[in-house]
């Protein structure tokens, strides 16, 4: 039923299913397999995350910047999407899942550095001339 | 508070699950393995300014990451160690210099009688004993087993209770939305944050970004090292030469310390 639905549905947007349309990862295999990272990657992640941030255990294994940079998405600039635009990866499933997730509130939802200073104002507050009487 | 109290806030696990604990035994077993060269490599590296740490291996309690600040040094007209911080962490302004961001800042200081004044960069100074792991209520801000005072901004909730007992005024709360944060530096709105000594850099063996920049274009005012490795550069100075640590009176032993102040 749900593929009679989709073909109906699906039509206007050239796709054959509702189901979601999941981005393949630019390395050979995943660090686990698929029904399984499927079922437990936020366990992975969330096991990861207290390593790193406790501990400074800093292994690409189970990071969310290696999931990230192996399945970026580039836009039609040929630019990493982020997390903004539906084709992203966390996103397709997510999405269709109806999960949202917090993730990228803090953390940048595609990989590689980048001079956020670029267009932006520059923070730096300086001279911060705060008068404190110190010791001479 | 007593230690007790706080050892127990530090190690809590909240949310135990019994799946996840075996995991993180075997995961414990295999760390076990990989700890190894981890602690050999540290062996080894001693004499460097920065001690070597696998990127699998756990923070070293051996450790106690410090900075000596010569501010013979430091220029009251250079902010090299400001901006190289607000482009490394993705701190940009919002023109609201009162609640904007701010992990480390020039403080100029001057005597009223003699009329001399120094100008000292001032950051989480990394206490030994941190009032702001005291009050934390849920345990997000903590100390690593290197010294380096962090948020856990998994389980921060925004309080800013920290922000209060901070007597350096290091911390700031993030007000607004944030977007494209650098990949190595999350930050996002309603949790406090902090200087984190370029952490991600240091488990890299690397320097913390201002320390670099005041040894590239700055005055190489900045020393950055281990205070625990009586061969390191820091330990070394600090030995040799006379420095304080700012508010020295409060007892918390900062990791970062100051020559000619």
């Amino acid at each position: 039923m749900l593929s009679g639905v989709a073909g109906v549905v699906i039509a206007d947007e050239g796709r054959d299913s509702l189901l979601p349309v999941i981005p393949a990862g630019q390395g050979d295999r995943c660090v686990e397999d698929t029904g399984f990272m499927r079922r437990n990657h936020m366990e992975l992640l969330d096991h990861q995350r207290d390593e790193t941030v406790l501990k400074g255990v800093r292994t690409e294994q189970y990071s969310l910047q290696g999931c990230l940079s192996c399945h970026v998405v580039y836009g039609s600039d040929a630019v990493p999407v982020t997390v903004a635009s539906p084709g992203h990866f966390c996103r397709s499933c997510h999405d269709y899942a109806a999960v949202s997730i917090d993730c990228f509130q803090c953390h940048a939802s595609r990989p590689g550095e980048h001079d956020v200073n670029a267009d932006h104002q520059v923070s730096s507050a300086f001279p911060d001339t705060t008068d404190v009487q110190g010791p001479e | 508070m007593s230690s007790d109290t706080k050892d127990r806030k530090i190690n809590e696990t909240p949310g135990f699950d019994p799946a996840r604990r075996s995991f993180l035994s075997a995961m414990a077993a295999a760390a076990g393995v990989a700890l190894a060269p981890g602690v050999m490599l540290y062996g080894i590296s001693k004499s460097s300014a920065v001690g070597a740490k696998a990127l699998d291996a756990e923070a070293s309690a051996a450790v106690r990451w410090g900075m000596l600040i010569d501010l013979g040094r430091c220029d009251s007209g250079c902010d090299d160690c400001v901006s190289a911080c607000a482009k490394e962490n993705g701190l940009r302004g919002f023109g609201r210099p009162e609640t904007d961001a701010q992990w480390i800042r020039k403080v100029e200081i001057s005597n009223p009688q003699t009329g001399s004044s120094k100008s000292l960069p001032v950051m989480c100074q990394h206490c030994e004993d941190p009032p702001c792991v005291d009050v934390c209520p849920t345990g997000a801000s903590f100390k690593r087993a290197d010294g380096i005072v962090l948020v856990n901004k998994h389980t921060c909730i925004g309080c800013r209770y920290c922000m209060m007992a901070c007597p350096y005024k290091a911390r700031s709360f993030v007000h607004e939305a944030l977007e494209d944060q650098q990949p190595h530096s999350p930050r996002g709105k309603g949790t406090v944050e902090s200087c984190t000594l370029c952490v991600h850099r240091i488990d890299d063996n690397r320097q913390p970004a201002c320390v670099e920049a005041c040894t590239g274009t700055g005055g190489g005012a900045m020393l950055f090292g281990d205070l625990n490795d009586a061969d390191s550069e820091i330990s070394k100075r600090v030995a040799l030469y006379a420095s304080q640590q700012i508010r020295a009176d409060l007892g918390l032993n900062p990791g970062i310390r100051y020559r000619n102040l």
